[in-house]
């Protein structure tokens, strides 16, 4: 299994080589190193999205809320920056997280307690968080004159020769890296979304795992919420709308099944990165940025028809048909 | 001496209880509604007057069109996000047809034609290649509507023949709008499919359990392939309508239709698992949300603070039920 998880991700990362390969015979300066970089730097926010995004669809669940939970504690944050511009961005990253998670633990308390299926109960929340910026700002926004040098030079100071956004994704790599292949709570994870029954038998908790997943997710928005505001430096309502589907996006691309249990870090990272790479390339080598959604959306369908036809092999079809009986 | 055992009726449905009717789905969904309009005719003298009435029903019969069939695909067991991307295709399609110099049936028959053509593409990938809806729809709705950004960029089409406003604006008797009157037929004629029809009852019978089904010698492929039709078709039918109604189209029209359309079905009591819902609790869906927005929008609230009321009836309406069953079960241990 392990094995063929690595074939995978390999052949994900194949896939990425051919494309700069591709883009550089148009523009040769994309390959280089310092361009690869600036690249990285651009997805490191998708990728930390994915990973969040990751952990909960491996449980066999969803969460849309995503992008309105980063919406949400960017002008919180944003806001906190204008009115008092002492708070130190340590302090300010520490409230993103704290403010992500509440609004993660609503989602996951009333899948858990509840039991309302996590499309409908993040559907909810989608248009709820969201709404409730706008109710938070009154609608106005926060501009680049309002945020501290600080909150906008935090992310782009360089630290041995590496941007802070970038060393921050690299850091929440490894963290979810950790958590997924080192932890008991990551094999729960896992074992939920490979049968759900039988994790019930062998002890775990799916409720509690479940809330868990969206506190994960909850606190990556909400962490997001602060490094988008302070990158693209403005807060409206506006912010990362539709984003959600961006996200789900990069986790199909990176082979995470949408019925749980199949999935790993690398893929997340790298299917962000494919959709990174193309956002990137297309302004560079002449083709209008309208073309991008087309292309994500065939990248979609491409990847879905490759993982099940990976899937269907490994014979979890048939399993999961006799589960549902 | 073997007991043969009297044939037993076995009746067709099931009896059911005045008690049941009155704490259905639908019942709890009557009583909200009342309760809004209630509300409503407070809150703003200019609510009880049948041109603002007529007005209110624009907001939701274009996406009541596209629930119904939405409803029956989430029954089955399947999902479609890619509707609004439908309507952002077809109505592109149209606009080109309009520069071509068609005329109000060519682009009548493109739009539904597109819609059908999306819905068809959709079934195909799902039912053929065996692929989970949710993916394939999340892919088909970056697809269709980045060609319509292909097709339009930044641009707009415009200069619709007047004879085609009729739809969108149209008013078939008094206050009653053409729309409305197409919502209505199309509740009928749902609601007979889905309740009346051996169709309907192989759609509820894939949705509770698709292997079952298989065995029983329901075609579940043909069906799902036929519903994502369905949802297709009405998504064309919808962009008939809006682009009539606009008398222009951009690339990002309809954007975010795919979310209200479905939280329309759940909120009429479609289970989003699916094998469970009903077109009444729909067409009663359809009224509250147009109700909600119509009535918070005379009262000057913007749309974005409409759609935290939608957001929380939604979990509300889906939570209620849950709460009071389990707190009656605690009275009783």
């Amino acid at each position: 299994m392990k094995a063929f998880l690595k074939y995978r991700e390999i052949w994900l990362l194949a896939a990425i080589v051919v494309l700069i390969g591709l883009i550089s015979t148009r523009f040769p300066a994309f390959a280089d190193a310092g361009n690869l970089r600036q690249v990285f730097n651009d997805t490191s926010i998708l990728m930390i999205l994915a990973l969040g995004q990751m952990v909960v669809i491996l449980t066999r669940s969803i969460d849309l809320s995503m992008a309105s939970n980063l919406c949400f504690t960017g002008m919180v944050v944003a806001m906190l920056n204008a009115a008092h511009p002492a708070i130190p961005i340590p302090l300010l990253i520490v409230i993103a997280l704290a403010v992500g998670l509440v609004l993660g633990a609503i989602n996951g308390l009333l899948v858990w307690r509840l039991n309302i299926p996590s499309i409908v109960v993040t559907l909810g929340t989608l248009t709820i968080y969201r709404g409730a910026t706008f109710v938070l700002s009154g609608g106005a926004w926060v501009n680049a004159d309002k945020m501290s040098p600080d909150f906008i030079g935090f992310q782009r100071a360089a630290f041995l020769g590496i941007p802070v956004l970038s060393l921050i994704a690299i850091l929440v790599i490894g963290l979810f890296f950790v958590l997924m292949t080192r932890t008991a709570l990551g094999r729960s994870i896992y074992a939920i979304g490979v049968n759900p029954t039988a994790s019930v038998y062998t002890g775990i908790d799916v409720g509690r795992t479940k809330f868990i997943v969206f506190c994960i997710s909850g606190m990556i928005g909400g962490l997001c919420g602060y490094l988008w505001i302070s990158r693209y430096v403005i807060a409206s309502v506006e912010v990362a709308n539709g984003y959600e589907l961006n996200i789900i996006a990069a986790c199909v691309i990176g082979g995470i099944s949408i019925a749980g249990g199949i999935g790993s870090v690398g893929g997340a990272v790298l299917g962000a990165l494919f959709l990174g790479i193309i956002s990137n390339a297309l302004p560079v080598i002449n083709i209008s940025p309208f073309w991008q959604m087309a292309i994500s959306g065939s990248a979609i369908i491409l990847a879905v028809v490759l993982n099940a036809r990976g899937e269907r092999q490994q014979g979890r079809i048939i399993l999961r048909k006799v589960e549902a009986a | 001496m073997t007991d043969v055992p009297a044939p037993r009726h076995i009746p067709d449905r099931l009896d059911k209880p005045l008690s049941s009717a009155i704490f259905s789905w639908e019942a709890l969904l009557v009583v909200v509604a009342i309760a809004i309009f209630a509300i409503n005719t407070f809150a703003s003298p200019y609510f009880l007057d049948p041109y603002s009435l007529s007005d209110l029903t624009f907001n939701f019969t274009e996406k009541g069109l596209i629930a119904f069939a939405m409803a029956l695909l989430i029954i089955s067991g399947e999902i479609d996000l890619s509707v609004a991307a439908i309507i952002a295709l077809a109505s592109t399609m149209m606009g080109m047809a309009v520069q071509a110099g068609a005329g109000t049936p060519v682009l009548v028959l493109i739009g539904i034609v597109v819609g059908l053509g999306c819905g068809a593409f959709n079934g195909l990938l799902v039912t053929r290649l065996g692929l989970p809806s949710i993916v394939v729809t999340i892919g088909t709705m970056s697809l269709f509507r980045g060609i319509a950004f292909i097709i339009l960029g930044d641009q707009a089409y415009k200069g619709y023949p007047e004879s085609f406003a009729f739809f969108g604006q149209g008013y078939v008797w008094w206050v009653v709008s053409f729309e409305l009157v197409l919502f209505l037929i199309a509740a009928v004629v749902y609601w007979f499919m889905l309740h009346r029809t051996s169709f309907g009852r192989r759609v509820f019978a894939i949705g509770n359990n698709p292997v079952a089904a298989q065995f029983s010698g329901v075609r579940v492929g043909r069906i799902k392939f036929i519903l994502f039709c369905l949802t297709g078709l009405m998504s064309g039918i919808a962009s008939v309508l809006i682009t009539s109604r606009l008398g222009s189209t951009r690339p990002s029209i309809a954007q975010g239709y795919e979310l209200e359309v479905i939280t329309m079905v759940v909120l009429g009591g479609v289970s989003i698992l699916g094998g469970a819902g009903s077109i009444l609790g729909v067409v009663l869906a359809a009224f509250i949300m147009g109700l909600v927005t119509f009535g918070l929008g005379l009262l000057n609230v913007p749309g974005i603070v409409m759609s935290i009321f939608i957001g929380l009836l939604l979990i509300i309406v889906i939570a209620l039920p849950i709460v009071w069953r389990r707190l009656r079960g605690r009275r009783l241990a």
